[in-house]
Parts: structure tokens; C-alpha cells; sequence
């Protein structure tokens, strides 16, 4: 069945009210239900995995590497025989180190954190909960997946080339990213990268597409959308997001591509490369590349950051069982932060001899940032206040975001002052920020919503005890490797430097170094045991047997415990209210497909 | 609130789809070209005169833009044979239009004007790269052309369904409108 047909089929169950639906179902083979699916939610789950595997690779890469900051002058001998000549003696060398630290950097940042993220949860929400059967172009959706499988595969692959994957950092700033001889993983590492993240480009244009339009298209009758739950606004914010910030970084390897490979000297110029010599590139500019790539990659954090606090929202207002404080106030913040995503890019690029006066621009327009960011914690709060709160480990993950967006959100405001920015850049500081407002913070958005949505996408449950554990092992992990990380930075230690024990001014950090390395490998233990939950439960986890286990108001609790390929078997439900009404009237819960009632008041 | 959503009035979610990847094209261009500018107003700039066969290419693309909006007309009209005929001269216009972009290309290597490699000035090369890219553009559009075109000859093929083409058309003279852009761009703002 094309996704023409299948589309079509799907319009034509709205209008005549029947289903037929399940008559395709059997048709299904292996392939097409597990590998090329085109159902939104076998498409979710394959992100979702595909996203776990990186996650745990990614993670990994960061043990190793901090295994070096925190035990600098010992040897492991297993090292050798996981790294080979990568870790001669059993230490890390240092092109190896950076290797590590760039390649990290890239996996969390797009495989884990947009596709493992957004690609899971747009995929698996969006529908069920605006009401529709599918994605408006479910093979377009499927085709997403699979370029993001095949970026996967070429960055796992630069893994194991001679010469090393690339080193240059996860920006991948040029000369060091442009030129062959600049470093070993500067050759076919690098060109690995570069197609690996073209096709992840392409995968995320095709996915954010699909979101845009099934948003704005598909919703069930009686769905306006200010009766959205907050996921799907963020989604959608997203989605744009998505769809204007990576074409710009895609221009922008294009221009990589042709002065790596066709001698044309976009970023380059005035170069001696020892043992090459002085090379003919004349006129180019490598701050160029930064201003396309922090174009994207600052919208990038966002694009991180939003389908975490929309599901956020949702999880708060539903176990803390009250409607989601300022609704309007929280699409308006959104909103707000989408359109400040493009505006402060050069915050990045403070120390690069921009001009003041336009740091100064910058500065301004990143300062802004903390109205809306305020706006969403106060409304998280609220929503908290004095709600009847369920402590699932799903809403523990979400209060624990709130936590780490408050921490890493006020040093963003430090180091959104240029002035501040020229001490501070580079250093410790900003590593402990980012980690903790964007790393930490969307995981545990992931987690929460894992947990949250685990009953819907396998009709079981995660084992909470298992989940309490990880989630206290987790936050207070994250907050000891990443808080001192502050001092350090404010001390002036740089970030990717190799080996602090050789210098007199980081020596002092010798202990604090293997205090948060050793804080690393327990926290990184430590989700080896939501792995575990995780694949257990899928197979062998305490079955759903309500339909509605969290009581909640959105439109996928009113499908089967395993919906099949279009959600619902009969109609699509009918919308006629906003998701938030909880503790209203005197009734704890009342779903969106609820009707008004007679004399009832304020209904949005 | 309580409007319920009015099928009928609704776009299609296949055009949504195509008009969020239009935006990300724009976006793209305007990547390119804000780089342009950037590059522009620093040193060692290279100033020379665009090839006079992109004026030709101008006109043959706009020509090209009729032509697919006589398809869509004839495809609603239900009349087959003209409709493939339009089809097949927009495709031959489109790739017209890419072999004098070729022509152009050679036009500026036989000036001297190097357009990648070690001798090149990123102001060739990035003519080079904004118009090769939009030349990709054209391809993809002449591909899809011809795919329309070879799948309406098929026997399970109905005259009603012109969404197909109606996405095509958009998409066509997108491109025709962003090479105007482009070319408005390098002749006279860049």
C-alpha cells in the first residue's frame, strides 16, 4: 500500500466514520512492521533505540576521556587492548583524547539529543495526541529514520578508520576541519564526518517537514490549536526551528566540502602547515564557518532543549493532577524563545574580534532569553503548587529538569555578557553550563518522557523501584560532576586540554579532577540499570491493563493498550476541551473527549 | 473556541509538506548569499561580469514556468495528450537551462576566472557554488518532471488526481522565482 493510498484511506475514516482499518494489518511482514515501517510508532521506537545506542557509546567515549582528567599519570592496560594504538601503554594519547572528546560532543548533540529526542517523541506523539492516524507522509517519515540509520552507520564507521574520526571539536571550525594535513583525524575522519552529518541533515529536514504539516493538517475535529498539550506546541516550535537553522549549516559544509576537496578558499587563508608548507589559499575567513554553523547551532539548543520542556509540562500538570499554570504564557514563551533562537547566535563568537558594538546587540538580545526561560520555571512551580503530586519516576525526571534548567539557565546569564564571555569562554565554566542547562537537563526531558510514555509504547511498565534508583543516582551525579566544574572554570582551566597535572595553575584540581571522574563512571553504571529496566520490561514488565493509567487528559490514552498501524480502530476520537483540565468542577481528570457539560464554566 | 476545523478549507498536508521544504531552501540560499555578503565586504575581492549567457538562461527559465502552468491547466481540463506535451517542454526548457549554466561556468574558466582551485578568488567560487546549487535544484525538478510525466501514461492513472503535477508546478516555479533571486543577487545587490 502506497502512503498515497494509505493517506487517503485514512481521510476517508474521518469523513465516513467506519474503519476498515485492521484489514492491512495482517498484510504486514517482517520488514515492513519492525524495518521499513512506515507507523509513526514503530518509527519512534526505532529512533528511540537507535538513539539508546549512541547514548551509551557517546557516554562511554566520555568515561574514557575522563578517565585521563581524573588519572593522568596511570596506565590501563585494558585500555590497549579496547583502543589499540589509540591508547599505547594503556593511556589515551592525546590525539586520541580529542578524538574522543569531538566525537562525544557530535553523537550527544545530534544522534542522542535531536534525533533520540525529537525524532522519538514527535514521532510518537504528535500523531496520537492531535488525533490522527499517521504522519502526513508516513514514508517521507520513514525515510527519516533511515538516512538518520545511515548517518549512524558512516559516523560509526569513522570510528575505525586508520587515521582516526575527526578531532577538531563537535563545531567543527575550519582550518583544522578543512585542511588534510592539519591533524590525522583531519583526513578521512573528517570526511566521514562531514557525510554523515549531510545525511543527518537530510533526515531531520525530512522529519521536521512532517512535523510542521501534520501539525498544522492533520488534527482531529474540535482540535484548534490552542487545545494542543504544550508537547505538541514544542514540537512544533521544533520542528521550525529544525527546518530553518540546518539547511544554513548544510550551505555551510557545502563550503567545507568544496575547500577540502576543490582548493577554493572560503575559510582559509594565509596558512603554513608544518612539513607541507605555505599554502596558495589566499582571501577566505574561518569566522565565516562560525557565523553559518553557530547559525544552526544555536537554534540547535533549542531544538534540544524544547521537546524537553514540552513534555515537561505535560508530565508536571499531570501528576501534580492541576491544569498547566499560564498556558497561554507557556506557548507565548516558546514562541518567544523560537524567535530569539536566531537572533543571538554571535554569543558564540564573542572573542573572535567581533565588533563591540554588535557583541553589545548580542548581549542584549541573549539577555532576553531569561524572560521567557523565567516565564516557563515560574509556570512549572506553579503547576507544582500545592498539586496533589504523584512522585512516578516519570514526574521525578521532570522536577529534576526543572532543577537543572534553573541552575544552568542563571550561568547562561553570566556568560551572555561579552564582557564576562572574554574570561570565562573556553574554560570549565562554560562546559559545566552548557552540560547542565542543555545536556543533563534535555536527558532527563528523555527520561522523564520515557518513563511517562513507556506503558503507551509497549502496553508495560518500567520497574519503579529500578527507576528510582536511577533517577537520585542520576541528578545527584549530574550536579557533582558538573558543579565544581564551575570553580574550575572560574580558576581559568581550559576546556580540552589533555593533562592539567602539568601545569602549576590546575594542579590544585588534581583531586577534584578524579572526584568527578569517579562520580562519571558510577552515574554511567548507573543507566546501565535503566538499560536494563528498559529491555526487560519491554519483554517481561508488569503489564497495562487500564487504559488510561496516569488518568490523564490527552487524546493517545484513548487508544487500545496496543494500538495497531492507525491508532484508533473506530473513529478518531472527537476534541472538546483543552488537556488541562484537571481538578475541575470538583472531578480530578476530565478528557479532551469529554463534552462540555451544560453549566459548566471556563472551558478553553 | 469551540470552531470546529473545516476539512474542505484545509490545505493539503502534501503541499504543507512542500512549502516547509521550500522554506528550508530559502533558508539555505540565504545562508549562502549572507555569506556572500560577508566575504564581499572584505579583502581581496574579485569584481568581474557575470557570463551573458545566464541572461539567456533568465529568459529560458521563465519560459519554462509558462509552460508547467499550461500542464497543471490542461491536466484540470482532463486533456491528456497537451498536458504531457507541456511536461515534456518544461523538462527540455529545464534542462536547457542547466546546459547554459554549464556554458556560463566554461564562458568564466576560458576569461581566466578560476572557479575552484588553488588559483580561484571566492568570488568566482561562490558564484560557483550558489549556482551549482540551484542547478541541483533544477535537476531534481526535471527528475520529478519526468517521473509525472512516464507515471500518467500508466493504465491506472486518473485524470482527477492533479496534486501530483499541482506540487511540481509550486516547486517549479520556486525554483524559477529563486533563480531570479540569485540572479538579481550576482548581477546587481552582490
Amino acid at each position: 500500500m502506497s502512503h498515497e493510498a494509505a493517506l487517503h484511506n485514512h481521510e476517508g475514516h474521518d469523513n465516513h466514520g467506519h474503519d476498515d482499518h485492521g484489514h492491512h494489518e495482517h498484510h504486514d511482514t517482517f520488514l515492513t512492521k519492525y524495518v521499513f515501517s512506515q507507523d509513526h510508532k514503530m518509527i519512534a521506537k526505532q529512533f528511540l533505540i537507535t538513539g539508546m545506542v549512541w547514548a551509551v557509546l557517546g557516554g562511554l567515549m566520555s568515561v574514557l576521556f575522563r578517565l585521563q582528567l581524573g588519572y593522568p599519570d596511570a596506565n590501563f592496560p585494558w585500555l590497549e587492548s579496547i583502543l589499540g594504538k589509540w591508547a599505547k601503554g594503556g593511556q589515551i594519547t592525546p590525539a586520541a583524547y580529542y578524538a574522543l572528546v569531538t566525537t562525544h560532543g557530535t553523537v550527544l548533540v545530534f544522534f542522542v539529543l535531536t534525533a533520540g529526542l525529537s525524532g522519538t517523541f514527535a514521532n510518537f506523539l504528535i500523531p496520537l495526541q492531535i488525533g490522527a492516524r499517521d504522519m502526513a507522509s508516513p514514508f517521507l517519515n520513514m525515510l527519516s529514520y533511515w538516512f538518520f540509520f545511515t548517518a549512524s552507520i558512516v559516523m560509526m564507521s569513522s570510528l575505525f578508520v586508520e587515521t582516526g574520526p575527526f578531532s577538531g571539536g563537535w563545531t567543527a571550525y575550519p582550518p583544522l576541519s578543512a585542511l588534510h594535513d592539519a591533524s590525522p583525524g583531519s583526513k578521512t575522519g573528517m570526511d566521514l564526518w562531514i557525510i554523515s552529518m549531510a545525511l543527518f541533515v537530510v533526515s531531520s529536514l525530512l522529519g521536521g517537514l512532517n512535523y510542521i504539516a501534520t501539525i498544522l493538517n492533520m488534527r482531529t475535529k474540535g482540535m484548534s490549536m490552542t487545545r494542543l498539550p504544550l508537547t505538541i506546541w514544542a514540537l512544533f516550535f521544533t520542528a521550525v526551528l529544525g527546518v530553518l537553522s540546518f539547511p544554513v549549516l548544510l550551505s555551510g559544509l557545502i563550503l567545507l566540502i568544496f575547500d577540502r576537496n576543490f582548493g577554493t578558499s572560503f575559510y582559509l587563508s594565509d596558512i603554513y602547515v608544518n612539513g607541507v608548507g605555505a599554502l596558495s589559499n589566499e582571501g577566505g575567513s574561518a569566522i565565516l564557518f562560525q557565523h553559518l554553523f553557530w547559525f544552526l547551532g544555536h537554534p540547535e539548543v533549542y531544538i534540544i532543549l524544547l521537546p524537553a520542556m514540552g513534555m515537561v509540562s505535560e508530565i508536571i500538570s499531570v501528576n501534580s493532577r492541576k491544569p498547566i499554570f499560564g498556558y497561554m504564557a507557556m506557548l507565548g514563551s516558546l514562541f518567544s524563545i523560537a524567535i530569539l533562537a536566531f537572533l543571538v547566535w554571535a554569543h558564540h563568537m564573542f572573542v573572535t574580534g567581533l565588533n563591540p558594538f554588535l557583541g553589545s546587540v548580542f548581549v542584549l538580545l541573549t539577555l532576553l532569553i531569561a524572560v521567557p526561560s523565567a516565564i516557563k520555571v515560574f509556570n512549572w512551580l506553579t503547576t507544582l503548587w500545592r498539586g496533589n503530586i504523584r512522585f512516578t519516576p516519570g514526574m521525578l525526571f521532570a522536577i529534576g529538569f526543572v532543577s537543572l534548567f534553573i541552575s544552568g539557565g542563571l550561568t547562561g546569564i553570566w556568560l551572555g555578557n561579552a564582557a564576562l564571555d572574554i574570561y570565562l569562554h573556553d574554560s570549565y565554566f562554560v562546559v559545566a553550563h552548557f552540560h547542565i542547562v542543555m545536556g543533563v537537563a534535555s536527558m532527563f526531558g528523555m527520561f522523564a518522557g520515557v518513563y511517562h510514555w513507556f506503558p503507551k509504547m509497549y502496553g508495560r511498565y518500567l520497574n519503579n523501584s529500578l527507576g528510582y534508583i536511577h533517577f537520585w543516582v542520576t541528578i545527584a551525579g549530574a550536579y557533582l560532576i558538573f558543579w565544581p566544574m564551575h570553580y574550575q572554570g572560574l580558576a581559568g582551566m581550559p576546556r580540552r586540554y589533555f593533562d592539567f597535572s602539568i601545569w602549576e595553575s590546575f594542579k590544585q584540581f588534581a583531586d577534584l579532577n578524579r572526584f568527578i571522574s569517579t562520580v562519571a563512571m558510577i552515574v554511567f553504571a548507573t543507566q546501565i540499570l535503566f538499560l536494563i529496566n528498559f529491555f526487560y520490561s519491554i519483554f517481561k514488565g508488569r503489564k497495562v491493563t487500564v487504559l488510561n493509567p496516569w488518568e490523564s487528559n490527552t487524546l493517545e490514552w484513548t487508544t487500545p493498550i496496543r494500538p495497531g498501524h492507525g491508532n484508533w480502530p473506530g473513529e478518531i476520537p472527537e476534541v472538546h476541551r483543552w488537556p488541562y483540565d484537571y481538578g475541575k468542577d470538583g472531578q480530578d481528570f476530565i478528557p479532551q473527549t469529554t463534552p462540555v457539560g451544560e453549566d459548566e464554566k471556563d472551558t478553553h | 473556541m469551540s470552531t470546529a476545523l473545516n476539512t474542505k478549507n484545509k490545505i493539503h498536508p502534501y503541499k504543507m509538506v512542500l512549502y516547509a521544504g521550500l522554506g528550508s531552501i530559502v533558508m539555505m540560499f540565504a545562508g549562502l548569499t549572507s555569506a556572500y555578503i560577508v566575504k564581499k565586504s572584505q579583502a581581496n575581492w574579485l569584481d568581474f561580469e557575470l557570463p551573458k549567457v545566464f541572461f539567456i538562461a533568465t529568459v529560458v527559465i521563465l519560459l519554462s514556468s509558462f509552460t508547467i502552468q499550461m500542464a497543471v491547466k490542461k491536466a484540470k481540463e482532463g486533456q491528456q495528450n497537451p498536458y504531457r506535451s507541456f511536461l515534456t517542454i518544461t523538462a527540455i526548457l529545464g534542462v536547457v537551462f542547466m546546459i547554459l549554466q554549464v556554458k556560463g561556468f566554461m564562458e568564466l574558466q576560458a576569461n581566466n576566472i578560476a572557479l575552484t582551485g588553488p588559483r580561484s578568488n571566492s568570488a568566482a567560487s561562490f558564484l560557483f557554488v550558489i549556482t551549482l546549487l540551484h542547478l541541483l535544484h533544477v535537476l531534481g525538478g526535471v527528475i520529478a518532471i519526468f517521473g509525472v510525466r512516464f507515471k500518467s501514461l500508466s493504465a491506472k492513472n486518473n485524470t482527477e488526481n492533479t496534486m501530483p503535477v499541482e506540487l511540481l508546478s509550486t516547486y517549479w516555479h520556486f525554483v524559477d522565482i529563486l533563480w531570479i533571486y540569485l540572479f538579481v543577487f550576482l548581477q546587481w545587490i552582490g
